[in-house]
């Protein structure tokens, strides 16, 4: 596929074939060249536990299966999810970074410039996805590039390229709505009822969609309501700083009008 | 209850003492401001030792800052575009505001401190005295005003940041910078108490600034009251068994200090720098239980 500037990219991740290869991931660590955490594994086949500096792409295993016995019919199974930075219309980190190292791309995606950062931390304060993280060696925060560098050069992402059940696809993002619309609709006419797509609304729409089998606070992640941004907080917080200031000041003055002798 | 999936930005001591001394430096500057716009002759040694407080508090602060940073010779990057070289003015990220605002009141503060040290006969420069001629001027009360607005930013807007975020706790409430501001103020005023009964004999100064000092401490509780009700079940969150003590601690750096404030007397038996350090206390814990809470 040609890969276009000024045109917008995105994912789309079919939770319902992902199989918990990890196969993303390791594409994602060998292509942008990241040592990785140490393992660490829990009740689980989850060995780098959540997204971070050094996992762009993280899958969960999410056990809702109860430990005892099930009767046939009521057959659940695991949730796997390949997470990634959601590449948010709105982005929540893009709009609190004080340095504008992070950036909108040419392929509309949301990207931390490297030699701009200066390791302040208040993108991660600000992503509701857990999605950045501080790398202590470099001094920065990093995160999904979505393969910057490979889109420039016309490739496809390496997560999307290693998919080997193409749970992750990658594409023109308004191709991508209209696959996931398909691929939602024919799972609901097969009986999946839980079916639903994320990444529609949020956020002004997701450059990551998501077909989930259950409701998004399931997959760790802010439903509808949730998805907030930052600066939702901006004009409410400075008016109480505002009226506290004018009270301060008028209190101190009336304090210090008073004659000095009283109590 | 909101839904939060987000990581903590791991910030921690630097940030802790960097919102402490912002509070007590902009809070400080406001009340020499106003002891000398007031004009009351016996308020003028406590006015410049408030500025003489002031700058280095202030100082301390974008060192703290730059040192927390992952880069911290990039600390430039905060004001100007390494790219572009255009300055980065963002007045929807409280964290660009408050760059701009730190170097604004770094400014102020750093006059004010000059005019403070020549008028003490503590520095005879030239300019120095050219500065504090300026300042003793209509033109200085102005810029004095100006100075005390910075002030007041740096000291609140450090509660806007927090709160502008996604984080548990800090995103649910719109009380944490008129909460910081309070708080500041508190601070910056027993500061000066506690300063004043060591350097300066101004025993009405004292008085006043127990007074004022007793505004800024109801004012504080009001706020920490509207900052519980405004989290609802999540202030659950910051009564976790390890933060009692620090919640005992902002209790008796309040509450104390208003009963030991109005106790008859109180000016005679230094119980005002007693009263002092128990606001400096509280408001320190405060910040450290709010910062680490909602980060753990």
């Amino acid at each position: 596929m040609d890969i276009t500037p000024g045109q917008a990219y995105g994912f789309f991740t079919d939770t319902s074939v992902c199989i918990g290869c990890k196969a993303c991931e390791v594409a994602c660590k060998e292509w942008n060249q990241l040592p990785g955490n140490e393992p660490a594994f829990g009740d689980g086949y989850d060995n780098t536990g959540q997204l971070d500096a050094q996992n762009w792409r993280h899958v969960q295993f999410i056990d809702n299966v109860p430990d005892d016995v099930l009767t046939v019919g009521q057959g659940k199974a695991w949730l796997m999810m390949s997470d990634v930075c959601k590449h948010c219309t709105h982005a929540s980190c893009l709009e609190v970074c004080p340095t504008n190292a992070i950036i909108r791309t040419e392929f509309d995606t949301v990207y931390i410039q490297p030699d701009v950062c200066n390791g302040c931390r208040d993108c991660i304060a600000a992503c509701p996805y857990a999605v950045i993280g501080f790398n202590e060696e470099t001094g920065l925060a990093q995160k999904c590039t979505f393969c910057y560098g490979r889109l420039q050069n016309n490739l496809v992402p390496a997560c999307a390229k290693a998919c080997p059940t193409e749970s992750i696809k990658f594409g023109d993002l308004s191709e991508m709505r209209n696959v996931a619309t398909a691929r939602l609709q024919l799972l609901q006419s097969q009986g999946v009822a839980n079916a639903q797509l994320y990444g529609e609304k949020e956020y002004g729409g997701l450059h990551a969609l998501f077909l989930l089998t259950d409701k998004p606070e399931a997959y760790k992640q802010p439903n509808t309501e949730n998805a907030v941004l930052p600066s939702r907080n901006n004009t409410r917080s400075y008016l109480a700083s505002l009226v506290t200031a004018v009270l301060g000041v008028v209190g101190a003055v009336i304090a210090f009008r008073q004659r000095g002798e009283e109590g | 209850m909101p839904q939060h999936f987000v990581a903590p930005p791991q910030w921690e001591w630097y940030i802790v003492w960097y919102f402490f001394l912002g509070g007590l430096a902009g809070g400080a500057y406001l009340i020499g401001t106003l002891l000398r716009l007031m004009g009351d002759p016996r308020d003028q040694g406590v006015s410049r030792l408030a500025f003489l407080v002031a700058f280095p508090a202030m100082v301390i602060c974008p060192i703290l800052l730059t040192l927390d940073l992952g880069h911290p010779a990039r600390f430039w990057h905060m004001l100007v575009n390494s790219r572009t070289g255009a300055l980065n003015f963002k007045y929807w990220s409280p964290m660009s505001m408050g760059a701009w605002a730190l170097l604004g009141f770094g400014l102020f503060a750093t006059l004010s401190f000059i005019e403070a040290l020549v008028q003490e006969g503590r520095l005879r420069h030239g300019l120095a005295r050219g500065i504090a001629d300026v300042m003793g001027g209509v033109l200085g009360r102005l810029f004095m005003v100006l100075g005390a607005l910075f002030g007041l930013f740096v000291a609140g807007y450090t509660g806007v940041l927090l709160s502008v975020s996604n984080q548990p706790v800090w995103s649910d409430t719109w009380a944490l910078g008129g909460l910081f501001l309070a708080s500041g103020l508190s601070v910056g005023a027993a500061t000066l108490a506690i300063v004043t009964r060591a350097r300066v004999d101004a025993p009405t100064t004292e008085r006043k600034l127990s007074r004022a000092d007793r505004v800024f401490i109801v004012l504080e509780l009001v706020l920490l009251a509207v900052f519980f009700a405004t989290l609802g079940a999540l202030a659950g969150r910051l009564f976790a068994p390890r933060w009692l003590v620090l919640w005992v601690l902002v209790a008796v750096g309040t509450l104390g200090p208003l009963l030991m404030y109005r106790a008859p007397g109180a000016g005679r038996r230094g119980s005002p720098v007693l009263a002092g350090w128990l606001v400096l206390l509280g408001g320190l814990a405060l910040r450290i239980v709010v910062i680490f809470g909602a980060q753990i």
